[in-house]
């Protein structure tokens, strides 16, 4: 059983760590600091961090301004308020001029079960995908966390990193992250299973399982939904017969979207498991959450198993 | 001739020069803003050809002072500003809003001199306030930050987020001019959105507020020279929309309207004789 590790406190540790590499990295919160752990970069100095109060579409734009000012800007919230709060301030104070403003959509996905619908992100990685300029991560892990921000600090252009707010396995090992950098995280056989964040370990756990049944079905995490690596997925796929897509988002403009249309002409049975084009709900935890719109491992399995039947 | 008002002739020449220009990037029948860019003109001039520190030789000096136009449709005024300044040369006027042309419709980062994307209203203060943040507060510089914004635009939310930002991190060397030209695109400003006593509710958001005539000059200078201590600066400025433009002074229409040949014919003789009066 692989080490569960947090994905947020590792966002907060990977500021600190570039923060003292480049001291213009600085981070803004919208009164969330202490649930994304952006506040941690205090340790740096009580000037790294900006308490933003509870107005994301200011701290878009302040973060433009200190991105044209020389700056290195961090800003985070829950997903659904950094991305969907401030979208034209991203729009058009950040991408339209290009600025390196780093954005961080934490507690994503249904992640947050008990708050309910208007806290749960299933269109987060959808619009930011949209934007021109702008690259899109999704880690797996707290290690993949760790080498994003580094890369989303020396990438001259804004991102976006998708953080959930449950723990997760640690599947990859410490070190840099190249931006299109895809992970195999077990081989293709005759099914590829394409994936990203939490749903990758779903799909370990399926993969097992069917590896007992005779069925062999890769797994490969994606954590750069855009630029997205078109080719390494097409080369990918084409040693399998049947691709299944998994992600916690909606089926509408997310991962999916973009495997099937790099995909496209291939002669591959696809399946894909999402949110089914729906907000979410409160729920008294995170895995019932799951069993209700079908991403658990076992939805997985099945899914994996009626696809290739 | 004091040296107050030998800066004051000065800058009525630039204001004519750069309302001249104007004319150059709306030629007859090309639809524009007009109305808000005339209004602001005494006051762009007297930033860039009195106040701040900038360099067309150096635009990204780190020690230069920052102009963002956050009423981004107003931008012609500034590009009037900043070719007078030799930034881009002024045979660019007549390709605004051409495709290829280097000056877009709303400020871009293409332009030469312009600091911020703007167009999409009540951002400019934000993005003025990150900056301020980053020079005052990060660097411990003294370079200043201003901000132009409209009375219409002051129906954006967005803005006091900032004003309370900025007084909140007590950001001494950021400035807003508030364009009160009281005409916005669908007519006053007061019929639009009423928004009562704007100088006392940027008072009441901690802001030091100075009420001017924002075609007078002087007053003008005395606000921008005035010492706020530790609290962001509003200048709020009476203006007339359409400034100097005999036929579309206070008319919503040249909100973003086209000038007839007659019009262009008249503005070009109003301005060559004040011209020849200030010589």
């Amino acid at each position: 059983m692989a080490e569960f590790a947090s994905l947020r406190e590792a966002y907060g540790k990977a500021l600190v760590r570039v923060g003292k590499m480049n001291p213009n990295v600085v981070a803004l919160d919208a009164d969330l600091g202490k649930s994304t752990f952006s506040r941690t970069i205090m340790e740096l100095g009580e000037e790294r961090f900006v308490e933003v109060g509870i107005a994301e579409q200011n701290m878009a734009s302040l973060s433009a301004g200190m991105a044209l000012s020389g700056k290195v800007p961090f800003f985070s919230s829950f997903a659904v308020f950094s991305t969907g709060r401030a979208y034209d301030q991203i729009r058009s104070s950040i991408c339209i001029a290009n600025l390196n403003v780093n954005i961080c959509g934490s507690s994503a996905g249904l992640s947050d079960y008990g708050d309910g619908k208007t806290h749960q992100s299933i269109d987060d990685i959808a619009i930011m995908s949209v934007l021109p300029n702008m690259t899109v991560f999704v880690p797996v892990d707290a290690n993949q966390v760790d080498g994003m921000v580094e890369a989303m600090m020396n990438y001259q252009g804004p991102s976006y990193i998708r953080i959930p707010r449950n723990d997760l396995p640690v599947v990859t090992s410490p070190g840099a992250y190249r931006i299109g950098q895809v992970d195999v995280l077990k081989p293709v056989g005759e099914v590829a299973v394409f994936a990203c964040g939490g749903a990758v370990h779903d799909a370990l756990t399926a993969s097992e399982k069917l590896s007992d049944k005779g069925i062999r079905a890769g797994v490969i995490s994606l954590g750069t939904i855009k630029p997205f690596p078109v080719e390494e997925v097409r080369k990918i796929a084409s040693g399998a017969k049947g691709v299944v897509i998994v992600e916690e988002h909606n089926v509408i403009g997310g991962l999916g979207s973009a495997v099937k249309s790099a995909l496209a002409g291939m002669p591959l049975k696809i399946d894909h498991l999402g949110i089914e084009d729906q907000f979410g709900q409160s729920a008294e935890n995170y895995e019932v959450l799951l069993e209700t719109y079908g991403l658990t491992a076992e939805d997985i399995e099945n899914r994996i198993q009626s696809l290739m039947a | 001739m004091s040296a107050q008002e030998e800066l004051i002739l000065h800058l009525k020449k630039k204001s004519v020069l750069m309302r001249m220009d104007l004319l150059e990037m709306l030629e007859p029948g090309k639809v524009g803003h007009l109305g808000g860019s005339s209004s602001m003109i005494d006051i762009i001039a007297t930033l860039y050809f009195h106040k701040m520190n900038i360099s067309a030789s150096e635009p990204k000096n780190p020690n230069r002072d920052y102009f963002i136009m956050s009423k981004g449709h107003s931008v012609p005024a500034q590009y009037a500003a900043l070719a007078e300044a030799g930034f881009f040369p002024k045979k660019e006027f007549r390709k605004m809003k051409t495709l290829g042309g280097m000056l877009q419709g709303h400020p871009d980062m293409s332009t030469p001199g312009i600091e911020a994307v703007t167009g999409s209203l009540g951002q400019g203060l934000s993005v003025g306030a990150g900056i301020a943040y980053s020079l005052k507060i990060m660097n411990g510089w003294s370079n200043q930050v201003y901000v132009a914004c409209g009375d219409g635009e002051m129906a954006e939310g967005q803005l006091w987020e900032a004003a309370s930002f900025a007084a909140c991190y007590k950001l001494s060397n950021l400035t807003m001019f508030l364009d009160q030209n009281s005409l916005q695109a669908c007519g006053p400003c007061s019929e639009v959105m009423c928004i009562p006593d704007l100088a006392a509710k940027w008072s009441a958001f901690g802001w030091d507020v100075i009420e001017i005539d924002g075609h007078d000059l002087a007053q003008i200078i005395n606000a921008l020279n005035h010492d706020s201590g530790t609290k962001p600066k509003a200048i709020v400025s009476k203006t007339v929309k359409g400034k100097g433009f005999s036929f579309a002074e206070n008319v919503v229409g040249f909100h973003n309207g086209a000038m007839t040949r007659e019009q262009y014919e008249t503005a070009r003789n109003d301005l060559e004789s004040l011209w020849e009066e200030l010589n």
